[in-house]
């Protein structure tokens, strides 16, 4: 139940890839029948991402190395090419390390960086936002949804007031494609980050959608692949898998959501109604439907994981010690959690393996793992410990 | 594991803000530690070391157990991870924390 840190490619899209390894290899630059071809799967790859999220032509995709790839070309695209016009970009407090790292970068290279911040749920502060804009504000890049905490934002509120102010909208969507519904068109949005991995698609692959007019630079020179936005030889097999498993999201995406949905609320309950001062991060409703997160007061997150893994259960924290850095989440502070109730978080992420047998094992699991953690822990409260 | 409501001697080191909060708690006997428990909120290496640390220390004499490291802790457990060595290692500091608490206390008593 980690999906989140890494999905398994689906079969239908490993072998519509297979081909493309092995017998048609022919580059898109080569003008003989193996050009052809190459050219004629990347067309129709680039139309099924195109109609995941309602884009409206085929050409607005750019293919990419990944969702990091995409979140750089787009903010950097976007500052590099728009200096005219202005120096200032605003963000979220709960992005992506990749948008995250990449507006530090800009900061300290001239440009002003704001991040605004969010509710208890972690939704934007559109109030925040209004105030901060100005005629300077070149770009307001925020998360379709958060995949740590699973609230998905209020995508086209934020697009019109971007655009009230003639500055473009992004949108890092690696959480969110293929599970919920994408309008780029009705979303006012300008510039959109997908990754393959995150829909059961091979890794190394990704796109940005550029909505025509959008102006921005390339970060990788060379060849002019993609439009000139993205030089290098097409990642011709990565690509395929990429368009075959943005067609079976969206051919599924309706039922899985709701099957989801109902795992992840029946989860979320369980947990919370089982086991005392336990508590949901994230919003209860407006919510990614794989992405269940939860914190237990009093005990820490790694000790939780290594209990379930020894059960045969796999997830994700916030807690420090299973990341590089020691400081816990930036997503879980910027919420609003003390560092303690970052640290005892727990974040299960379903796919389409996970049924409701699953749930019920974990739901078994659970209380008793954060009872006898809570019995060794000096912060539990003696009334806890019976 | 657990509490020792009796106990001669306790030391409480780390900080829930960091991860890890440890207590140890110590019965000592002619001078020697007759029975060691730990209390611990922290990572699995948090734990871990809490629970290797009453083993090397119970029975020991104080002098003994004052000699025992943090290198000593990660080595019985067969080594752990570099970033975990200072953040989660911290049973040997408990360790003697409890002693000195114990040592404070008799102190006190005079």
């Amino acid at each position: 139940m980690d999906h989140t840190a890494g999905m398994p490619v689906d079969e239908r899209v490993l072998e519509a890839m297979m081909p493309y390894f092995t017998q048609n290899i022919g580059n898109v630059s080569s003008a003989h029948f193996f050009g052809n071809e190459a050219r004629r799967a990347i067309d129709e790859a680039r139309s099924k991402v195109a109609e995941l999220i309602g884009a409206e032509k085929k050409e607005e995709i750019v293919f990419t190395s990944g969702g990091t790839e995409s979140n750089n070309l787009a903010i950097k695209g976007v500052a590099n090419r728009n200096k005219d016009k202005g120096n200032h970009i605003i963000t979220s407090s709960i992005e992506h390390m990749s948008v995250v790292n990449t507006c530090k970068h800009l900061g300290k290279h001239g440009f002003k960086i704001t991040s605004l911040p969010v509710d208890k749920y972690g939704i934007v502060d559109i109030e925040a936002l209004k105030k901060e804009i100005t005629d300077k504000t070149i770009l307001v890049s925020t998360m379709y949804a958060n995949g740590e905490i699973g609230t998905i934002e209020p995508i086209k509120e934020i697009g019109e007031i971007a655009h009230s102010k003639g500055a473009f909208l992004h949108v890092d969507a690696v959480a969110a494609a293929g599970q919920v519904p994408i309008d780029v068109q009705d979303e006012n949005i300008d510039l959109l980050s997908l990754s393959s991995n995150d829909m059961y698609g091979p890794r190394g692959i990704g796109a940005l959608y550029k909505k025509t007019g959008t102006r921005i630079l390339p970060i990788i020179h060379g060849g002019g692949q993609e439009r000139g936005l993205r030089s290098g030889t097409e990642n011709l097999s990565g690509i395929v898998g990429m368009g075959k498993a943005a067609e079976i999201a969206k051919a599924n995406m309706a039922a899985e959501a709701e099957r989801l949905s109902r795992l992840r609320d029946k989860f979320i309950k369980g947990v919370v109604d089982k086991i005392p001062e336990s508590y949901l991060n994230g919003h209860p409703t407006k919510r990614l439907p794989s992405n269940v997160n939860v914190r237990f007061s009093y005990i820490e997150g790694e000790s939780l994981i290594l209990s379930l893994d020894m059960e045969g259960v796999a997830c994700s924290s916030g807690s420090a010690c299973t990341s590089k850095t020691l400081e816990p989440s930036h997503v879980l502070l910027a919420i609003g959690l003390a560092h303690e109730d970052a640290h005892g978080s727990l974040l299960f992420t379903l796919g389409r393996q996970n049924t409701e047998e699953d749930i019920k094992y974990v739901l078994g699991l659970l209380p008793s793992i954060v009872k006898r953690l809570r019995a060794i822990s000096p912060l539990t409260p003696k009334e806890l410990v019976t | 594991m657990g509490e020792m409501p009796d106990a001669d001697g306790v030391g409480t080191v780390g900080n829930p803000v960091c991860g890890d909060l440890m207590n140890i708690y110590i019965k000592v006997e002619d001078n020697k530690i007759a029975d060691i428990k730990f209390k611990t909120f922290g990572c699995g290496a948090a734990i871990a070391t809490s629970s290797m640390i009453t083993e090397l220390a119970k029975g020991k004499t104080l002098e003994e157990a004052l000699k025992i490291t943090r290198g000593n802790v990660a080595e019985s457990l067969g080594g752990l991870p570099p970033i975990k060595m200072h953040c989660s290692n911290l049973a040997a500091d408990g360790l003697h924390a409890a002693i000195e608490d114990y040592l404070k206390r008799k102190e006190a008593e005079k």
